[in-house]
Formats: structure tokens, C-alpha cells, sequence
């Protein structure tokens, strides 16, 4: 590396663009951010294979075995569900990929060049969200219905399949993408809060994994009316065709897990705003 | 234009920034020093908008930074070291920046080429050298050309092709008239820089003064006289107040009477002067002595005074 000159970048035009930085240029920039660290491309990869994979294992396992299943099993066999079994790891995945978007800039000190471009805090953690959620939707719908078709394909006769005409299966399909997206911005939302990677995915696992097994510990009666909220069981409810008797339906479970998500970005903006960068 | 007034900023019960006002005016380099914690850092962040005063303001061309429309292209800024993603190129991370100020990619390209990191520009940052990373941050607050700039530290870790370069661009920033804020803890490093230095202790200010005024205003100054006669001459000093020291070789050192008092005097008694030579102190002590004097005045409750070269 050599000097190549000694002045300063040659004075361009000094008048200022008329009006204001912007979301449009939050938003570029956000992009820009998200496509350039081999974390996103690590973890959404890792979404894609995991998706669609583990539906390929379980789907071709339950057709190698079908014969050998007891007329209870298959009577409650959820095709759609299994096609989409790769949901309840993608969702890990995400939550990984939603705390690294914003913990990245606390640990590597991006964000004090982010907030001295942008001092408008709300703006910036808006446009982080809507760039995340915008790309993570996309990505989780396609590995979703690749999944269920790749999955149905799979489950020849005599094992029995959907089709998306069937009822609730377009909802469980077009629900599971849905569901991981929104469970990624919970995690923004949280990592927005806590600041830190390990603490960040600590809080999010924990909330995913261990927060149901400390309920499952409580009285049966306490336990059942509290499971529901989980979002581990609201993810659930949203993939299952027929949610069990205790579990929230698909649609108002996914209202309540964005309510989760709002709250966690809520929080995480107020946070923002009063806290030093 | 930087304008500070009454700044204050509190962490925990520790006073990092005490009631802190100055001016940093365009056209010149303005250093802003320190020993190490004594609270420039805090001072850069509150005038960027990143750390919030308790008490206090400061305004950025007559702006609060929350408030300017195109932030980068106002104000740009080195504040830490390395402060980008490992796993980004240098390229991409001052793209990303120039999105949000619709600063046009050319731009990008242009300031890379000033710097010489064209050829590692797509590289991963976290391969970076610290020089490296000094310079891609020092492109970082030129990216959208500001009128004022503030550079925390900017000579660290680079190699002394580095550093030349670094207080050429400073000098040569100042002379397109604009404002430029250079911290450092090294007086040596602001002696062949700065123009005017504000000088910080413990978050509060001791002084700002011009590199010219900090040396004539310090006790260091002295003026070496040398005579035939020199004990005839020594004594009417004396007896005028002055503080005489003979020194080894023969010549006197005269504190407290400059060289106009004593060529006089010399001529009314009359005694043959052979030598009469003004001595500036080095920087470093004029420095060491401005903030030996705020130790003391610390140690003392509420003396407010301390800013006996403020308006300089």
C-alpha cells in the first residue's frame, strides 16, 4: 500500500442536495449491508438446506414405513406438517440471522457509522427491519413451498398426500414462511435490546426451547393455559391442519407472535433512542 | 464551526466531561488535547449526536447533529480505529454509507484511489493492517466532502509515510477553510499540526490558545543575556524583581523581565551586552505546565477559573 497523493479528494460541489436523507436510502444501504457479510448467505443457505432437506428425510422415511404403520398413526398422519418439519429448525436459523443484522454493528462499532449517517434512530431500525423482513420472507415462502411440494411428491400411495386446494394446506404452507419471518424480527427486536451476539441468541433459544420446558413443569392446568402463547407452539398450530384443542388457531397465533415482535422492536427503538451508541 | 457550551456528560458517578465550552472555528487545525481519558473521545461522540450530554450543547455549524439533512456530506468523522464488520470489504462499507446521503458511487471510487486502497478495496476489512484500517476510516469522513471534520487519534498505528500524510491532509483541509477537529494525548503530534489546541484534564477545559500564545505564555520562557559585566548586570536585575540564574557557561538566565526591560537597563547603567536571545520553552513543557496547574486546581472544591485561556 503506497501514498498515493497528499491532498484531500478533490472539493466536488459544495451546495447540498436540496430535502433530507431518507428511508429510500436506509433502505439501499440496509441491503447493501445484508448482501456484503457471508453471515447472511451462511445462515439463509443453511435455511434453504434444513427447509427443504429434513423434509425430503421425513417425508421419504414415513413412505418407506407406511406399511408398517398402525391404523392410529395413520389416521392422524399430517402430510403438510411433515413436509414442513424443517420449520422448527429454520426457525433457530433465523433467529440467528435476525440478532447478527444488529448485534454485528454493535460488536464491530458499524453502528456509530451508521448513526452518524443516519442520526434519525427510529428511521434506521425500521429500514434494518424492513430490508430483514423483506428478504427472509421471500427466502422462508420459497423454501416452504418447495418443501411441501418436494414432500408431497414424496409421499406416494399408498401413503396419502395434500394438495394446496385442500383445506388448511395452503395456510400451513403459506403460514410456515410466515411464521419464520416474523420470528427473525422478533429476534432483531431482541437483539436490539440486549446488544450483544452471544446474549442476543442466548435470549432467543431460550425463549424458543427452554421457556417451554419450564412451563411443561408446572401444574398440568397452569401449563395448558399457558402453552398456547409460546411461540415454539404458535409455529405449530400454524403448519398443523387440525391445531390441537389446545393451541391457538393459525391466524390469530400468528397476530399474537407479531404483537411479540412489534413489542421486542418497540422496546428495542426506545432503547436506541435514550441509550448512548 | 463547532460550538460547545457548558457540555457535560456523566457516567455512573464519574464526571467524564465537566461543564466543557469552546469554538472550534474553520480554517484552521484545531487540536484537542489531552492525556489519555481525559474525556475528547466522549466530547467527539456528544458532537456527532452518539452520546448525549447530562447537561449542555453543542451545535455543529450551527445545527444540533440530529437535526442536519445530509449528515455525511455536513459532518464527517474518524472515531475509532477498525470500526467496520470483519467480514465486509472496504468497498462496500463506504458504499453503504454513501446510500444513505445519496452520495454517488464515483465518489466511492474517488476517495478509495486518494488513499491508495483501490487495489485492496474488495477485500475483507478484517484482513486489514491497523494502518489500513486508519486510512479506510480516515475515507470514511471525507466520503461525502463535509465542512467539518473530526478525527479522534488519526496518526495511531501508522507508519510514519502515514502520519506525514495524515497532517498534510489535515493542513491542506484547513486551508480549504475547512473546520477541522483533531484529538491527541501526544503534544509533539499537535506542535507540528495544529494551529490552536484546546487543552482538556479530566473532562474539564484548561485552556484554548494558539500554539504561538501557549508558548509565549508559558514561565518557561526565559532570555539568555551575556555580558563582560555580567554580576553588575545580574544585580540591577535583581533589585528590578527579576529571577536571575548564572549558568555554567557563563551566561545568565533572566525569568520575569523580557529582552526590551533588560537591553534597557543594561544601556542606563551602562554595561556591554554581548548577547541578548529570547528562549521559548518546548511545547511539551508549556503543556506539562497548563496541566500540572489543573491538578491543583482539582484539588481544591469548585474553582471555575480554570479556563484562564478561554476567548484566545
Amino acid at each position: 500500500m503506497s501514498v498515493t497523493t497528499m491532498n484531500p479528494p478533490v472539493n466536488s460541489t459544495r451546495s447540498l442536495p436540496s430535502g433530507r436523507y431518507g428511508f429510500s436510502g436506509l433502505l439501499r444501504s440496509e441491503w447493501t449491508k445484508m448482501r456484503t457479510v457471508r453471515s447472511t448467505m451462511w445462515t439463509l443457505g443453511m435455511l434453504v438446506v434444513l427447509g427443504i432437506g429434513l423434509s425430503v428425510l421425513a417425508t421419504a422415511e414415513t413412505r418407506a414405513h407406511w406399511s408398517g404403520m398402525s391404523a392410529v398413526n395413520r389416521a392422524t398422519f399430517d402430510p403438510t406438517q411433515t413436509s414442513l418439519i424443517g420449520i422448527s429448525f429454520a426457525q433457530l436459523v433465523i433467529g440467528i440471522l435476525g440478532v447478527l443484522v444488529v448485534s454485528a454493528e454493535y460488536g464491530t462499532g458499524t453502528i456509530r457509522a451508521t448513526l452518524s449517517a443516519t442520526p434519525r434512530r427510529p428511521m434506521v431500525l425500521m429500514a434494518k427491519a424492513a430490508v430483514f423482513a423483506g428478504v427472509t420472507f421471500v427466502v422462508a415462502e420459497i423454501v416452504s413451498f418447495i418443501a411441501y411440494f418436494v414432500g408431497q411428491a414424496l409421499l406416494t400411495a399408498p401413503a396419502i398426500h395434500t394438495t394446496l386446494g385442500d383445506p388448511g394446506a395452503l395456510r400451513a404452507v403459506f403460514g410456515a414462511g410466515l411464521y419464520i419471518c416474523v420470528l427473525g424480527l422478533f429476534a432483531l427486536g431482541l437483539a436490539t435490546i440486549i446488544r450483544h451476539t452471544a446474549g442476543a441468541i442466548s435470549a432467543f433459544v431460550a425463549t424458543l426451547l427452554v421457556v417451554p420446558i419450564i412451563v411443561s413443569a408446572l401444574p398440568s392446568s397452569l401449563a395448558h393455559s399457558i402453552q398456547r402463547f409460546l411461540p415454539a407452539n404458535i409455529g405449530n398450530s400454524i403448519t398443523a391442519l387440525h391445531p390441537g384443542a389446545n393451541a391457538f388457531s393459525a391466524w390469530p397465533g400468528l397476530l399474537l407472535l407479531c404483537a411479540y415482535a412489534a413489542s421486542a422492536l418497540v422496546i428495542g427503538g426506545v432503547l436506541l433512542v435514550r441509550r448512548d451508541a | 464551526m463547532i460550538e460547545a457550551k457548558g457540555l457535560t456528560k456523566r457516567y455512573g458517578d464519574k464526571l467524564a466531561v465537566d461543564q466543557l465550552s469552546f469554538t472550534v472555528r474553520p480554517g484552521v487545525v484545531t487540536g484537542f488535547l489531552g492525556p489519555n481519558g481525559s474525556g475528547k473521545s466522549t466530547t467527539m461522540r456528544m458532537i456527532m449526536g452518539l452520546d448525549t450530554p447530562n447537561a449542555g450543547d453543542v451545535t455543529v455549524n450551527g445545527h444540533h447533529y440530529h437535526d442536519l439533512s445530509w449528515p455525511l456530506r455536513e459532518v464527517g468523522a474518524l472515531l475509532e480505529a477498525k470500526a467496520i464488520h470483519p467480514g465486509r470489504s472496504a468497498y462496500a462499507h463506504l458504499w453503504m454509507l454513501a446510500q444513505t446521503n445519496r452520495i454517488p458511487r464515483t465518489r466511492v471510487d474517488e476517495v478509495l484511489e486518494t488513499v491508495g486502497l483501490t487495489s485492496v478495496a474488495s477485500q475483507r476489512a478484517g484482513k486489514f493492517s491497523l494502518g489500513m484500517g486508519q486510512r479506510l476510516g480516515i475515507v470514511a469522513a471525507l466520503l461525502g466532502d463535509p465542512e467539518v471534520l473530526l478525527f479522534d487519534e488519526p496518526v495511531n498505528g501508522l507508519d510514519p509515510d502515514g502520519i506525514r500524510w495524515v497532517r498534510n491532509l489535515l493542513k491542506s483541509l484547513a486551508r480549504d477553510g475547512k473546520t477541522v477537529l483533531v484529538s491527541s494525548h501526544l503534544m509533539s503530534e499537535m506542535a507540528v499540526t495544529a494551529d490552536e489546541v484546546i487543552i482538556i484534564g479530566k473532562g474539564q477545559l484548561i485552556s484554548q490558545i494558539s500554539i504561538e500564545e501557549l508558548l509565549s505564555q508559558s514561565s518557561q520562557r526565559f532570555v539568555r543575556v551575556r555580558s563582560p559585566e555580567i554580576a553588575t548586570l545580574r544585580a540591577a536585575l535583581d533589585r528590578q524583581g527579576a529571577t536571575t540564574v548564572l549558568e555554567d557557561d557563563g551566561s545568565l538566565s533572566v525569568r520575569g523581565a523580557d529582552e526590551i526591560a533588560i537591553g534597557e537597563l543594561a544601556s542606563s547603567i551602562p554595561v556591554v551586552l554581548h548577547e541578548l536571545a529570547p528562549q521559548s520553552a518546548s511545547l511539551e513543557e508549556a503543556f506539562m505546565e497548563l496541566t500540572e496547574d489543573s491538578v491543583e486546581y482539582r484539588g481544591e472544591p469548585a474553582v471555575a477559573g480554570a479556563n484562564k485561556g478561554e476567548g484566545a
